[in-house]
């Protein structure tokens, strides 16, 4: 065990040599991951990353402040259409786009976060589901926004479109690059804002806020915050996955999506920044990928697609992706309830005393 | 200089009167307890000074200035930090994040700065490293060592109640409001906590106002007493003034038929 010389080593990055060398071997493997992964499988790896943002954002709100939100899909949605509508009308360079779009986000997090003063629990809940919905009928009821036919997302351009200083990204691959480094700057961003007193007022507010009032923490100040930044983070998110997915409509940003961001979380591990990268990473895996090789599995895959067919729909495996996602959470709530951070806590103490 | 004044404090809660025209002056830098039997308005008492709950009348004042009406987080930027009677911790947060809690005041990190802490070198970093050192000192003092990384929600009872007091401690209070510091403690951790009490009087020049029904401990570190039974004042005045006051020995013991 590494004994600590300074309080620094309490909050740093790395706390020992060991964590220092994986994260070095990691950082490696995801940096040359297309060299040895095909391309359907990077789109997924982007998918993973944008979400991996979302669930890092929506835990700072759920897991660290303990305010629920039933509509981070709406803040998902700003992002994007943000980032797109910019970009497209206003000829701004890609950076420019999506920071812009990420607090146009914020600020309708703060607005939002406004109600969650005097709502708790499940009313807090039915204000932001509120929000989630209105946000998705309101974009689609409008033409600048492309209405009810969604929008296909301009290139990805990091210097000025139209102009010679245009610089356009194309490919999976390129962008991969493009989204791991910002996700990577926006995990540590989270982890490190969690480490200062910030993050120790949003905790402070989940376990008991009158002690937290007590102690001097503005709780007006730090709720709408807690929400503003969870929806800058959704914001960024959703302006990344426009130029991964390069076209959405309205009703892609559903309540659905807002329930599977909550679930990424909850899987992952309220209050963990790493559960919140694992959770995002396992739930966007099995939407979109598990089931296609269950499939494939020699002959349990045709039995279960033949139960599907005749039992819950003719196409394929689709609703056991819903089944096999309600099965996980309800795993996890009774036997993990720390999630999957819970689980690799858990492993660590294991290794500590191995053998023994 | 804290010089706490209470004027005509009332409050009453549908109908009953929880606290009833209730004046009283804490000096600086002394000890002044509340004594009362349960359900006479002493916690209510501390959570009118700490802005809680609002008073229907009366003034509380801090060196002059008026309390009342302003927000807890306003009331604890003026220096008046207080531990409660259940213990209200930050379960899910180790002990050495309870106590930085109280470090929040002291701090001015924003979004952007947290978000940036790169390196031991960054503005946060430094605050952050100098609060923590504080924040040691604290957990020297109240002999917390041996828990400082574990989960308030894994201690024990008595344990609980120094971290408590350690986080009003670290917020530099210039007025400490301790609300029954030393129930569920035995009687070894009773008698540190005595030491602890008087020695934050005295080293850190803190003027304390204590809730506390152990008699012992009351009568041994009050520079002054104030007894309530069912929100009204019965007496005021040194220990051995109110030990021997009629009214307060009926209230405690029942009176003779």
């Amino acid at each position: 065990m590494d004994m600590k010389r300074d309080y620094y080593e309490d909050i740093e990055l790395f706390q020992s040599n060991t964590v220092f060398f994986w994260t070095v071997v990691l950082m490696a493997c995801l940096f040359t991951l297309p060299l040895y992964v095909e391309s359907y499988n990077i789109y997924l790896v982007n998918i993973i990353l944008v979400h991996v943002i979302m669930a890092v954002g929506l835990n700072i709100l759920v897991g660290y402040t303990g305010q629920i939100s039933l509509g981070h899909a709406g803040f998902f949605a700003i992002g994007a259409y943000g980032t797109a509508l910019i970009s497209m009308h206003l000829h701004m360079p890609f950076v420019v786009s999506l920071i812009a779009s990420g607090l146009i986000a914020a600020f309708f997090g703060f607005i939002l976060g406004l109600p969650a003063l005097r709502l708790e629990g499940p009313y807090l809940a039915i204000a932001t589901l509120g929000f989630g919905l209105t946000i998705m009928h309101v974009i689609g009821r409008w033409e600048v926004f492309g209405g009810r036919m969604g929008i296909t997302v301009p290139p990805l351009d990091m210097g000025v479109p139209g102009t010679p200083l245009s610089f356009v990204i194309e490919g999976d691959v390129k962008i991969y690059y493009l989204i791991l480094v910002i996700t990577i700057l926006m995990v540590i961003c989270a982890r490190n804002l969690m480490k200062t007193r910030l993050g120790r007022a949003f905790v402070a507010i989940r376990d008991d806020d009158v002690a937290a009032e007590v102690m001097g923490v503005n709780l007006t100040v730090y709720k709408t915050l807690s929400f503003a930044v969870s929806a800058f983070y959704a914001g960024i998110a959703g302006g990344l996955y426009g130029y991964v997915v390069s076209f959405f409509d309205p009703f892609t940003f559903n309540l659905i999506l807002s329930i599977i961001f909550l679930v990424m979380v909850v899987v992952g591990g309220l209050g963990s920044i790493l559960g919140s990268v694992l959770g995002a990473s396992l739930i966007t895996y099995l939407q979109f990928d598990l089931l296609k090789n269950v499939e494939e599995l020699p002959y349990l895959g045709d039995l279960l697609v033949l139960v599907s067919r005749k039992w819950l729909t003719v196409i394929g495996l689709a609703n056991f992706s819903s089944i096999a996602l309600g099965v996980i959470m309800i795993c996890i709530v009774i036997f993990e309830p720390l999630g999957m951070f819970g689980i690799w806590i858990r492993i660590k103490k294991y290794w500590k005393t191995w053998p023994f | 200089m804290a010089h706490v004044r209470v004027e005509n404090l009332s409050i009453s809660f549908g109908g009953i009167k929880a606290v009833d025209d209730v004046s009283f002056e804490v000096e600086d830098n002394t000890i002044f307890s509340i004594i009362g039997p349960n359900g006479s308005g002493k916690t209510t008492i501390f959570n009118m000074i700490s802005g809680i709950y609002r008073p229907d009348s009366g003034r509380v004042t801090l060196d002059g200035e008026d309390l009342v009406g302003k927000r807890p987080d306003k009331i604890a930027k003026k220096g008046i930090a207080r531990t409660f009677q259940n213990i209200q911790l930050f379960t899910n947060a180790t002990v050495m994040d309870n106590i930085m809690l109280g470090r929040h005041i002291h701090m001015k990190t924003g979004v952007l700065g947290g978000a940036f802490m790169w390196g031991r070198s960054s503005p946060t970093a430094k605050e952050e490293v100098k609060n923590r050192e504080i924040v040691e000192h604290i957990i020297d003092f109240l002999d917390l060592q041996s828990v400082r990384d574990q989960f308030v929600g894994n201690l024990p009872y008595g344990k609980r109640k120094l971290v408590e007091l350690g986080r009003a401690l670290a917020l530099e209070p210039k007025v400490l409001l301790l609300d029954e510091p030393s129930a569920g403690m035995n009687t070894e951790e009773k008698d540190d906590l005595r030491i602890w009490i008087k020695d934050i009087q005295e080293d850190y020049r803190v003027t304390i106002l204590l809730i506390e029904h152990d008699m012992n401990m009351v009568m041994g570190i009050s520079d002054r007493i104030l007894a309530i039974n069912q929100g009204v004042k019965i007496v005021e005045g040194k220990p051995s003034e109110v030990q021997k006051h009629p009214e307060v020995i009926a209230a405690y013991l029942g009176e003779e038929d």
